[in-house]
């Protein structure tokens, strides 16, 4: 194959990517332009109603009000999203740490372990937490049973459940790519510095978690984004009492047949997203010099 | 000083028995040395070094540095920095933070790292290179940085692991007599483990020979070149002819060992009395010195090296001859 053919390998990917992410992104961009038909889809006129709706209420007299609701949905679910990630990080990175420094075969059978949700239904996993926490749960009744408390804990259909939910779910994609870097890291560095007199702290923080930053950084973007979307810990775990952003998007396009505002609320999100990567990414090019 | 005393490391693997590293080694590393632990690959040579370091402890035996004993200590603790084979700079540092990290570790103030800093980098001739990433130098480079930031701290003993083996042979000649007058210039101890006996006797003040975990000889260069006490001795420093006894017609419970550049070789018909008469089998031109290789009439071989060469050719019958006092009686 001639140099300048080989574009051709990575035509198949494109093509996926084309049609089923960046046509139905340009369709939902479309789509927050028109006004919603009562019935599902969208109808003309093309209209800014979507994006007012996100931050005005309309009155009675058909003049816009500032509304913060919808606004402050989305700087709730930036807010768990980002509880959800640093969260992620704390807890991923000594079993990162700790997987590496295993021998070669207990690190495969414990990346095993790691990817081992992966192969049960998301769905039914966070339906197991509902089980766990709600009041005659597994988690309340070993309490009662242990004589600590008489009467359930509220465990579940809160924030702190919500969070649990995510963390459960997104913890192993930090702990994935802060394994590969950490594992990439050559033993001799380690004792290199513990050589020029640095404590275990100081290897830490001056060779290994330089070092693991990238990964850290990608598992941060893996949990980040998705966490940002999910609806199914939020409905399920949270109660669906206090919306996010996610259960509000999946709302639109189902029960409130509101598509434009479905599709508004989605393309908000994206640049959200899509803004916080240029930035970090921006700084991470700086860094490199 | 560095006492080594009866020191034994052992690893255990989950299938075989111990592998004993080291049995009851002894040694004493003096100070202002530039010492060289020598041997072939598995010898143990680099665990005595990590032992001394303290990245691994002994299973029995104690080491003292300067009179105290480091059994306790771990490597952030003891007073020796070490170069590394695969020289382990840190990547994501310029080759000053590189340097200055030990320095930065004890605390040291910011005008005394950045003078010191200077001082290692001079000393090293890389003045010009202190805002670089290691990725961005020479192997030869990065080996001299390794060494700054080894040196830069100023520990009373300098371990360095085969820190030449990656060097091409002219950069390793250059940095054999580099590390040699930084010994003498920093006042530093220097303990080197090497597999080369080359750059063992080019560098060092003393060597101790390894093999499988033993020490079989310590002394000075040209003591173990000249009175070899054991037969791999003989055998790994230097070429040797490693003859028996039977050959020359002596005890043949011995060996003599005699160096190459010692035997002459002359034709028979000169009338001449030697060691053994023989028949030279092949003949190799090494420029300054020509290499004999004569089958001796017992069945005995043996390389002569001589300068310039007598008028020989394969097949000649020679007289083999050495001067009293340069052979070496081992036992078998």
């Amino acid at each position: 194959m001639g140099p300048n053919r080989t574009w051709l390998l990575i035509a198949p990917a494109m093509l996926v990517i084309g049609i089923f992410m960046v046509l139905p992104l340009l369709l939902a961009v479309g789509y927050s332009f028109m006004t919603a038909n009562p019935y599902g889809g969208v109808t003309a006129p093309a209209t800014f109603d979507a994006y007012l709706q996100f931050l005005y209420q309309r009155d009675f007299d058909d003049s816009l009000v500032f509304s913060p609701s919808y606004a402050l949905i989305i700087l709730r679910s930036i807010y768990l999203a980002m509880a959800t990630t640093l969260i992620c990080l704390v807890l991923g990175l000594p079993v990162a740490w700790y997987i590496v420094c295993q021998t070669p075969e207990r690190r495969r059978i414990l990346l095993f372990a790691v990817t081992l949700p992966f192969w049960i239904n998301t769905l039914i996993r966070t339906y197991c937490w509902i089980l766990i926490l709600r009041d005659e749960g597994l988690a309340n009744g070993a309490l009662r049973h242990a004589g600590i408390i008489s009467d359930p804990l509220p465990l579940l259909y809160n924030d702190g459940s919500i969070l649990l939910g995510l963390v459960y779910t997104f913890l192993p994609f930090m702990v994935l790519p802060i394994y590969s870097t950490l594992e990439r890291i050559d033993a001799r560095l380690i004792e290199a510095a513990h050589d020029l007199y640095a404590s275990r702290a100081a290897v830490f923080r001056r060779i290994v978690w330089p070092l693991a930053r990238p990964g850290a950084l990608a598992g941060a973007t893996l949990v980040f984004a998705p966490a940002l979307g999910s609806f199914l810990a939020p409905d399920l775990l949270g109660g669906g009492k206090k919306l996010l952003i996610g259960s509000l998007i999946q709302m639109q396009f189902t029960s409130s047949r509101n598509w434009p505002f479905g599709a508004a609320l989605s393309t908000v999100v994206t640049v959200v997203v899509l803004t916080v990567f240029v930035i970090r990414s921006r700084r991470a090019q700086e860094e490199r010099g | 000083m560095i006492d080594i005393h009866s020191v034994s490391k052992s690893f255990v693997t989950r299938d075989a028995d111990p592998v004993h590293a080291l049995n009851q080694v002894s040694l004493e590393i003096y100070d202002n040395e530039f010492f060289t632990l020598l041997g072939p690959s598995g010898c143990g040579k680099t665990t005595l070094l990590r032992l001394i370091a303290g990245f691994e402890a002994p299973s029995s035996g104690a080491i003292r540095i300067a009179g105290n004993d480091v059994a306790a200590l771990p490597p952030q603790k003891r007073p020796v920095n070490t170069v590394f084979q695969s020289y382990a700079l840190f990547p994501h540092m310029s080759v000053a933070e590189n340097v200055a990290f030990g320095l930065e570790m004890q605390n040291a103030p910011k005008s005394l790292i950045d003078e010191r800093v200077r001082e290692a980098l001079e000393m090293v001739r890389l003045e010009g290179f202190a805002t670089r990433r290691p990725a961005q130098l020479s192997g030869g480079q990065q080996q001299r940085v390794a060494v700054a930031r080894a040196l830069a701290p100023k520990p009373s003993v300098l371990l360095l692991d085969e820190p030449l083996s990656a060097l091409d042979l002219k950069l390793r000649k250059g940095m054999q007599s580099e590390l040699k007058r930084l010994q003498r210039e920093t006042g530093i101890t220097f303990v080197l483990v090497t597999h080369d006996q080359e750059e063992a006797l080019a560098m060092s003040d003393r060597i101790a020979v390894m093999r499988s975990g033993d020490v079989l000889q310590v002394g000075t260069p040209r003591d173990i070149y000249d009175n070899p006490q054991d037969r791999f001795v003989a055998d790994f420093i230097g070429e040797s002819n490693l003859l028996p006894g039977a050959a020359l017609g002596r005890d043949p419970a011995k060996t003599i060992v005699v160096r190459p550049e010692h035997i002459v070789v002359s034709p028979v018909s000169d009338g001449a009395k030697g060691h053994a008469t023989g028949a030279v089998s092949a003949i190799t031109f090494l420029g300054s010195d020509t290499l004999y290789e004569v089958v001796l009439e017992e069945g005995a071989k043996l390389h002569s090296r001589s300068r310039g060469g007598a008028a020989l050719s394969t097949g000649d019958r020679v007289i083999v001859d050495w001067a009293r006092g340069v052979e070496r009686e081992l036992a078998n």
